[in-house]
This record gives C-alpha cells, structure tokens and sequence, in this order.
C-alpha cells in the first residue's frame, strides 16, 4: 500500500461531477426544494424543542423535579389469617385518616443532600386557607417554606412585583400573596390581612410581597409564608412537614432517582412526569404533529431529488451502456449515480441549514406578549446535526434507487435497439 | 500464431417471442493481430455472436476462452474488469458521452483501469488521437464534431488501453461512404502498423474484403 496515494479524482466521480456540472440550473433548482425540506425539518424541530423547553421551564416555577411525600394508605383487611386456612375477612378497603407528617425530616432533607446531583432540596409543607380583608373572603393555598431554598428552586423573586423576598424572613407573621388576591381584597403592600385554616385557627398576618406568575387563576389563590407559620395555623409542632421537594441536574432524568430515594428515606416519591402526565402527553402531541409534517415535507425532497437521478439515468442510457461495455462495473454505476445525489444532498444540506436558522432567527425575533414574551426558540446544535444527517440520508436514499436501476441496465440490450 | 480469442460450441436460444435458436454450436478461434470480418444477412446471428464474444451477454451454452483463460461463467463485475483491460469497442454509433471533451472520452476506460497517472494517460489518449488524425479536436466536446471525426474518437477510445482484441459492430454502418473509407484505412492501419487483433461485424462488402479473414453466417451457423 502506497502512503501517499497520488490525489486523482476517481473516475466515477469525476463522472458525477461532470453530470453535474453540466445541469447546474437543474441542480440548483432541486437542490433548493430539497434545501426547503431540510430547513422545515430544523425549524420545526428546534420550534418543538424550544416550546417545550419554556413550558418546561414554566412548570419547574411551581413544581418541583422530585416531590417526597407520605403516600395514601388502604386500609388492610381485619382478618387475614391464611395460614391456618381460614377465610380472610375484607373490610371494605378505603384511605386510611393518617397523618401525612413525614417523620423527622431533617433527617431525611440532609440524606437527600448527600446525594450526588441534587442540586437543591427543601421542606415544604402546603396548607388550604381561607384569606379575610373584613368581611371579604379568598380561598386558596399558602406554602409553607423556606423562602431562601424555594427561590433558590422555583425563583419566586423574578415573580415579585412589589416587596422584597427578605422581608418574610425579618417578619414572622409575614405572607406574600398573588397579586389576585391582593386585588380582590383590595389590600396593598405592608397591609394586614387575617388567615384561617379549615381547622379554625385564625392569623393575623403582613402582606410583605406581592407576586405575579403567567397563571391568573395561581394569582388568586397562592401565597407564601414561613414554615413556623404554617405550622401553626396548622396547629402541629416544628417538626411538621408534608412534603419535601428536590432538583436534580438534568430533570429529564428525575425519574432515576426515585428507586435510591425511595430506599434511603422509606416514603413515597414522585417525578414531575409522573405529577404532570398532561403537560407531557401534550409535549407529545406536539412532537408527533410538527415530527408528521416534517416528515412528509422530507418525503416531498426525497422525491424531487429522487425524480432528477432517475430522469438523468433514463437520459442517459447510452452512456451507462458505453461505459458497462468499457468494464465499468454495477457498482461503479450506482457510484456515479449515488454521487450525483449526494451533490444534491449536501447541496441542499447546506442551503437548508441556513433556510432554517434564518427561519429560527427570524422566529425568535417575533414578540408574542404574555410572560413568554419572545417567541421560545433558539439555535439547537443537536437539531441541526440531526438536520445534516437526515439530509444526507434522505438524498442516499432518493440516489440508491436509480442508481440501482441503473446498475441493472443490459447493455447489449441497449446498443441491439437501435 | 497465438490464439486471442475461442468459441468452443457457442449455443444461444431466443425465448421471445417464441423459442428459437439463434447460435448452433459454433467453435472457431481468433489468431493474434488477425483481422476478421464477419458477415451474414440479417437474423444470421452474427450480431449476437459478437455480444456473446464480448462478455457482455452471458445467457449462452459453450465456453469461450480469451488467452486460454475461460471467461464463460465468471462474476459480472469479473467479466467488467475482462472488458475494460482487453476489449476495445466500436459500434455504428459512437456512442461518446457527450459532456466530456474527445480527450476525456478517450482517457475513461484508462482511468478506469487505473495502471498509470493521469498525465501518462492523458499523454497516450493524444498519441491515439494524433494517429487517427484528430489530435487537433482534442479538447473540443464531442458532441461538436462531425459524424467521422466521432467514429474515429471513438477508434480511439477502442485502443487506449491496448486491449488483445477490438470487436466492431458495423463500424461504418452510419457513415457517409467518405468516412467508410476513412474508417476502414484505419482499420487497415492499426492492423498493419500496431497488429491490433480485430473482429467486425458487417455489411459492408469493401470492409469485408479488406480484412485478412471472412466468417459467414447463417441460421446460426458458420458457413465457411
């Protein structure tokens, strides 16, 4: 073997070039309704991904990626006594009337601590509350929390309208409301409202922030305050904690911790997918219909490039005839053809990933109001590489087939019709 | 003299559109530098000789042996190499790609074969343009010469690769009787001058006489 090969261009593809070259108008045209194709594919892709990638990010500002909680529990029969072949008595099984206090949470906070990717974890502890201004009543729900942890996690300042996130820690009695609520009460900032929990006990507390998120119906009845308060309108001591909520580093992979958990704290624990099982069968949904329509555009560019190799195959039957006549074997025929649809592909390739990241750029620039603002999409490296092999396999496939006819092609039938 | 090329008991049928046999075991041989015409009226089966000859049609009954090597039965792409290393074509249509210069014609089947550098080639395909006396259409597209000038490029893309034989089928079946006779000089010439082992199919009488041995065909046999 040579180790410096002379450069020559084999003649195979020094023959698809010139095919090419010949027909550059054609070229470009069928290069550019492919390019379309492949450009469609990227912008819709990287419009799925970046659509979801907000409503993710949307989500993850009230739900945690991993929540830790006290399951229900059914109860058991009264009697179960197999062993000694007697018939078990079934109690009409329901929910048990158990307390959802997870036992010392602390604990089981600092375990989850230690493990690795856990980027943060809190207690939590949510309670159902009716908000009075005078005569005027709000139901909803209050959090119960450590406010430095839950902005660390759900980043409630970048919310916060009015008042300062610090304020609930300086102030015990402090709650922070939705803006709703402040709105149909008709309070403000620093006003006291009274707080009272279905179980009677009634608080006086200071409106020290108020927030405001994309969801108006969360406006009107959410509100934050500190974990002692909850506690005691819940009228349980300070080790009192539903619930305990975790991030780990990628939350696409939340649901393979939840085995480790599970063992390491002994209580139920669930993943956001879980938790949300319609957000993600509409993230689905999406990726089926734009994943549909790409593909059928991509279908409609595999044809055009397919429909320019066999056209120039059937033009060129003579010459496939001369050359098989002069040794050029089938597979160097399904070379030449091949070639000059990878021409195409990486052509149209190419022309297609600067369609589609001027569409992209172009999106992204278009203003859509709401707490989105600018339309959610971006540049996706992975999109576009997907772009550039898809591209190229679509063209290698449209080329395969004529190629192949072509390589098939007798030539003796070929010089004998004339 | 050293036989090129053999046919031992060449047998074909044609299926359609009934069953027919078109070749009845014919066996001859080819001598080298001999220049052999074959001629018979049409549906002889002298065409169909010719392209089972050539390796290109392989449904036949026989063996044929090109050197003493058998050839009858081996791989596609194993007949393709056969072809290009030792058979030159011309056929009544010169059959040149058109997007290529005469020069680029010429060359193709050498650098097919791929034994020497491209300037090597390219120097050779102007010695067999400059011997058939179009050295000066070189680098012109072939599609912008005339009917003989094409014939000849095309005798000059037979010879690149010095191939043992050159199977003609009615080599001036399409020219004017000008060109005939240019084409047939140069028959003549590289047979003399170079040896060159030839085999025709044709028509035309003056050609046939003009070369060293005739094979006449009919139903499917050599007469003489």
């Amino acid at each position: 073997m040579k180790i410096f090969p002379k450069i020559k261009l084999n003649v195979d593809l020094e023959i698809a070039f010139t095919h090419i070259l010949t027909k550059k108008k054609q070229t470009l045209i069928v290069s550019f309704a492919a390019a379309i194709g492949i450009a469609a594919f990227i912008f819709l892709n990287s419009l799925v991904l970046g659509f979801n990638r907000d409503s993710d990010e949307a989500l993850f500002k009230s739900t945690p990626h991993i929540r830790i909680y006290v399951d229900d529990k059914i109860s058991e029969p009264l009697l179960n006594d197999t062993a000694n072949n007697n018939i078990a008595v079934i109690s009409n099984p329901k929910i048990v009337n158990e307390n959802k206090k997870l036992l010392n949470p602390n604990k089981i906070l600092s375990e989850i601590k230690k493990i690795e990717d856990v980027t943060t974890a809190t207690t939590w502890l949510n309670i159902n509350v009716f908000y009075n201004n005078g005569s005027a009543q709000v139901n909803g729900s209050s959090s119960g929390v450590n406010i430095n942890e839950a902005n660390e996690m759900f980043d409630i300042q970048s919310s916060m309208v009015e008042g300062n996130l610090q304020n609930l820690i300086s102030t015990p009695n402090g709650i922070i409301l939705g803006v709703g609520i402040a709105e149909n009460l008709s309070i403000n900032i620093n006003d006291n409202i009274s707080v009272v929990t279905p179980i009677g006990i009634i608080k006086v507390m200071k409106v020290v922030g108020l927030f405001k998120t994309s969801n108006s119906v969360v406006d009107k009845s959410k509100s934050y305050m500190n974990l002692s308060m909850a506690q005691q309108l819940m009228a349980e001591g300070p080790d009192y904690i539903t619930d305990i909520y975790v991030n780990v580093k990628d939350p696409d992979k939340a649901a393979s911790y939840l085995p480790m958990i599970i063992e390491r704290t002994g209580y139920n624990a669930e993943d956001w997918k879980a938790a949300n099982k319609s957000a993600e069968a509409s993230k689905k949904t999406r990726g089926i219909m734009m994943g549909s329509i790409s593909i059928i555009i991509l279908i409609v560019a595999a044809f055009t490039i397919y429909n320019i190799v066999n056209m120039t195959v059937k033009q060129k039957l003579h010459d496939i005839a001369i050359l098989k006549a002069q040794g050029f074997a089938g597979k160097s025929v399904v070379k030449i053809f091949i070639s000059e649809a990878m021409i195409i592909g990486i052509l149209a390739t190419i022309m297609g990933l600067f369609i589609g990241a001027a569409l992209v750029k172009a999106l992204s620039k278009v203003y859509i109001g709401g707490d989105r603002g600018y339309f959610p999409i971006e540049f996706e490296p992975k999109i576009m590489i997907l772009g550039i092999l898809i591209g190229l396999l679509v063209a290698f496939i449209a080329g395969l087939i004529p190629a192949r006819g072509a390589a098939k092609i007798d030539p003796v039938a070929i010089f004998r019709n004339l | 003299m050293q036989t090129i090329l053999r046919a031992e008991n060449i047998s074909k049928y044609f299926y359609t559109p009934q069953k027919f046999k078109v070749l009845d075991d014919i066996s001859f041989e080819i001598r080298k530098s001999e220049f052999v015409s074959i001629i018979g009226k049409s549906g002889s089966g002298k065409s169909t000789l010719l392209y089972v000859l050539s390796t290109m049609d392989t449904d036949y009954l026989g063996n044929i042996f090109i050197e003493n090597e058998l050839v009858t039965g081996s791989k596609l792409d194993k007949l393709a190499q056969i072809r290009n290393a030792n058979i030159g074509f011309v056929f009544q249509f010169h059959y040149l790609l058109p997007e290529f210069t005469c020069l680029k014609n010429v060359m193709i089947p050498a650098m097919k074969l791929n034994r020497y550098s491209t300037e090597e080639i390219e120097e050779s395909a102007y010695q067999k343009l400059k011997l058939l006396g179009i050295e000066d259409q070189a680098l012109k597209p072939a599609s912008k010469l005339s009917g003989g000038q094409q014939q000849r490029v095309a005798i000059a893309r037979a010879l690149i690769n010095v191939p043992k034989i050159i199977m003609c089928d009615e080599p001036t079946g399409n020219l004017d009787s000008k060109n005939s006779d240019i084409v047939l000089d140069i028959f003549k010439q590289i047979s003399k001058d170079l040896n060159q082992t030839i085999v025709a199919v044709t028509h035309d009488i003056d050609f046939a006489n003009s070369s060293d041995r005739i094979i006449e065909m009919q139903d499917g046999r050599i007469l003489k």
